[in-house]
C-alpha cells in the first residue's frame, strides 16, 4: 500500500506550518523564563501573523515593540505605528478587512479613546486579536495594574479571554486567533492580562519550538466577502453599510448585533476545545468556600485556599477562562456546593461580581460577597482575601 | 430553530436565547434536532415540494463565476430548481438599495422579508450566501413570515434557518437533488 506523504509547507518566516491542536497540545516544549509580553513576542512568533499596529501605552509598550522586533525579524507581514489609539484600532480593522491576521496591545486610558472601533470590528466581523495589559482608568492618572477597563468591553460584541499568567497569554494568543477564525465565530477576540503583574515579572514558561507555526488566515473562509479590489464579491458588496443605513430596515440592525451575538456563542465549542475548558477548577472539590475569579486574582485566590487550608478550612478557586463567551453553565456546576461565593477583584466597580451575580441568579442559594476589591495599583495579598473570608464567616471578629 | 415563524417582533437568535448551535460535521439541523444529514435532506425536500411558492435564494458565492466550484455549483442549482418545481431569486448584492429593492426579482439581506411576503413564499433555499448576510436575513425571515427555511452553507451551517445542511460542496448538492428526486417520485408531484 502506498504511504500518502503530506506536503510540508511553510509561512513567509519560512516556519513550517502545522495544525493548532499540535502546536497548542502535542509539540514538545521546553522551558523559559520571561516577562508577559515577551510571552506575547513569543505567541506572535508562532502565529503567521501579517500584520500589527501598535501606538505604545505603558504597560503594553514593551509587547508592541517586540513585535515591532518581529516585524524586523521577518515573522509579521507588516507593522507600523499609528497617530493614537484611535487610528491603530481603525488601521487594525482595514488591515483584516483586506484579509490579514493582525493583532495589537492596548491598555486603559487608551482602549476607552479607541472603544467606537470594537463594536465596528464586531459588526464587520473581524476576527482580529487585541491583547489587552489591564491598567486603571482613573482621575488623578493611574499607571498602575487595575481592570476596570474590562466592563467597558463586555458589550462590545469581542470575545473576551482572560489569562491568568505568562503562560496563560501565550496559549490564549494562539488558540485565540484559531477560534475568532472559525467561519461561525469571525468576531475578534480580546485577550486581557492584568498589567505589570504578568506583562512586567517574569515567571517560567513552557514553549514550543519557534520554528513552527499556525496555518495562515484564510480570509475566503469570512462570514463576509473579503474586500478584494479585483475579485467579485468583494469589489462591490463592502461600500460603507452606514452610509445607507436610513434605507434598511431598523430589523437589519436588531438581527444584525443579534448576529453577533449568535457568534460569540459559537465559540463556546471552540474555546472549550482550544482552552480545554472555560473554567479551571484549584482546590477541594467539595468545598462549600469558592472564590470565582479571573486573572491575577485567581492566582492570589488560589494561594489564599492553600492559607485557608492551613486553617483547616475547605476552599476552592473557579478561574473564568472566558468572559465572553461567560462560561454559566461551568459555574453553576461548579458552585453546587458553594454556601459562600467570594468575587476578589482588581477594580472598584465589581463587574465580574456582576456578572457573576447575573448568571447565578436562579442558580444558586449561596451567600455572594464582592470583595475584596483593590485597584489603582494595589496588590492583593491572598491574607486579604484569607482575612474576608474569616470575617464574613464570623470565625473571628478582629483578624490582626 | 424551535418553531416557524413570524416568531415575533424582533429578530431573536435562536444562538443565543436557546443556545441551539450548528450541528458538527456529517449532521444536520431539523428545527432544534440534531438528526443525520440525509433525514435532513429529505425533510428539506418534502417542504419545497409541498409549500407554496418554493424558491432558492442564491447568493455571489453562486452567481459570480470566481471559482470551478461556483460555477458547477451555479448550474446544480438550475438542476435543484426544476426537480423542486422552484421558483429562482438571486441575492446578488447585500448592500441596501436607494429607495427600495424590487421584491419581484430579487432579495436583500437587509430586508429579505419584503420578497417573502410579495411573493407568498412559503419555503425557500439559501445557497451560496456569506454566512453574515444569510444569518441577518434568516433572523429576519423567521421574525416576520411563516416561511419554512432551509440553509445549504458550504460551513459550518446556520442554526436560524429551520433546517441546516452543513458542508454543502457540489458533490453534496448533487446528492440533495438525487434525494429530491426520490422525495418527488414518492410524493407523486
Amino acid at each position: 500500500m502506498k504511504a500518502v506523504e503530506q506536503e510540508v509547507q511553510y509561512n513567509r518566516a519560512g516556519q513550517r506550518i502545522v495544525s493548532p491542536d499540535y502546536l497548542l497540545f502535542e509539540a514538545p516544549r521546553t522551558k523559559h523564563f520571561m516577562t508577559g509580553s515577551e510571552a506575547v513576542k513569543e505567541a506572535v512568533k508562532r502565529s503567521s501573523v501579517d500584520a500589527s499596529v501598535s501606538y505604545p501605552i505603558t504597560p503594553q509598550s514593551e509587547a508592541a515593540h517586540l513585535i515591532g522586533e518581529l516585524w524586523v525579524e521577518g515573522y509579521v507581514g507588516v507593522y507600523f505605528r499609528g497617530e493614537s489609539e484611535f487610528g491603530v484600532m481603525s488601521e487594525i480593522a482595514g488591515c483584516a478587512l483586506a484579509g490579514a491576521r493582525t493583532i495589537t496591545t492596548t491598555s486603559g486610558p487608551g482602549t476607552l479613546r479607541a472603544m467606537e472601533n470594537f463594536p465596528m470590528w464586531a459588526g464587520t466581523r473581524i476576527p482580529v486579536q487585541l491583547v489587552l495589559m489591564a491598567r486603571g482608568v482613573n482621575a488623578p492618572l493611574s499607571i498602575q495594574p487595575d481592570n476596570l477597563e474590562v466592563s467597558f468591553l463586555l458589550d462590545t460584541g469581542c470575545m473576551i479571554w482572560y489569562a491568568e499568567n505568562a503562560q496563560d497569554l501565550f496559549d490564549m494568543i494562539i488558540a485565540g486567533f484559531t477560534v475568532a477564525e472559525k467561519p461561525a465565530v469571525h468576531v475578534p477576540v480580546v485577550t486581557v492580562v492584568d498589567g505589570f503583574f504578568v506583562s512586567h515579572t517574569r515567571e517560567a514558561i513552557m514553549l514550543p519550538p519557534d520554528d513552527i507555526a499556525l496555518p495562515p488566515y484564510n480570509p475566503y473562509k469570512s462570514p463576509m466577502p473579503v474586500i478584494d479590489s479585483e475579485v467579485p464579491p468583494g469589489r462591490f458588496l463592502r461600500d460603507p453599510f452606514v452610509m445607507k443605513s436610513n434605507y434598511i430596515s431598523y430589523a437589519t440592525h436588531a438581527s444584525w448585533q443579534w448576529e453577533v451575538r449568535s457568534a460569540i456563542e459559537r465559540s463556546r465549542p471552540f474555546a472549550k476545545h482550544y482552552l480545554r475548558s472555560l473554567i479551571e477548577e484549584f482546590g477541594s472539590q467539595e468545598a462549600d468556600i469558592v472564590f470565582v475569579a479571573c486573572g491575577t486574582a485567581a492566582a492570589q485566590a488560589k494561594e489564599a485556599v492553600r492559607l485557608l487550608s492551613q486553617e483547616g478550612i475547605d476552599a476552592k478557586v473557579v478561574k473564568l477562562k472566558t468572559i465572553r463567551p461567560f462560561p454559566e453553565e461551568e459555574l453553576r456546576q461548579a458552585v453546587k456546593k458553594a454556601k459562600y461565593i467570594f468575587v476578589p477583584e482588581f477594580n472598584v466597580v465589581g463587574w465580574l461580581e456582576r456578572e457573576v451575580r447575573r448568571y447565578l441568579y436562579g442558580y444558586s442559594d449561596a451567600e455572594i460577597v464582592g470583595s475584596p476589591r483593590v485597584a489603582g495599583g494595589m496588590t492583593m495579598p491572598a491574607e486579604v482575601i484569607v482575612k474576608e473570608v474569616l470575617t464574613t464567616l464570623k470565625e473571628v471578629k478582629h483578624v490582626i | 430553530m424551535a418553531k416557524l415563524g413570524p416568531s415575533g417582533y424582533s429578530p431573536y437568535s435562536v444562538a443565543y436565547f436557546q443556545k441551539l448551535l450548528n450541528p458538527q460535521e456529517g449532521q444536520a439541523l431539523l428545527y432544534d434536532q440534531i438528526v443525520p444529514e440525509e433525514i435532513a435532506m429529505r425533510e428539506a425536500a418534502k417542504a419545497m415540494l409541498t409549500r407554496q411558492n418554493p424558491t432558492i435564494f442564491p447568493g455571489p458565492q453562486v452567481l459570480y463565476g470566481w471559482s470551478e466550484e461556483a460555477k458547477k455549483k451555479a448550474k446544480l442549482v438550475k438542476e435543484m430548481a426544476k426537480v423542486l418545481n422552484a421558483k429562482i431569486i438571486p441575492m446578488y448584492d447585500y448592500r441596501p438599495k436607494y429607495p427600495k429593492i424590487n421584491p419581484a426579482v430579487e432579495i436583500n439581506p437587509n430586508h429579505p422579508n419584503l420578497t417573502i411576503w410579495h411573493n407568498r413564499i412559503k419555503a425557500c433555499i439559501f445557497i451560496g450566501v456569506h454566512c453574515h448576510y444569510a444569518n441577518v436575513a434568516l433572523k429576519i425571515i423567521r421574525a416576520e413570515t411563516d416561511c419554512f427555511t432551509i440553509a445549504m452553507c458550504s460551513m459550518d451551517g446556520h442554526e436560524d434557518a429551520m433546517i441546516t445542511l452543513r458542508d454543502q460542496h457540489s458533490e453534496e448538492v448533487e446528492r440533495f437533488i438525487e434525494v429530491a428526486k426520490q422525495v418527488k417520485a414518492e410524493l407523486g408531484v
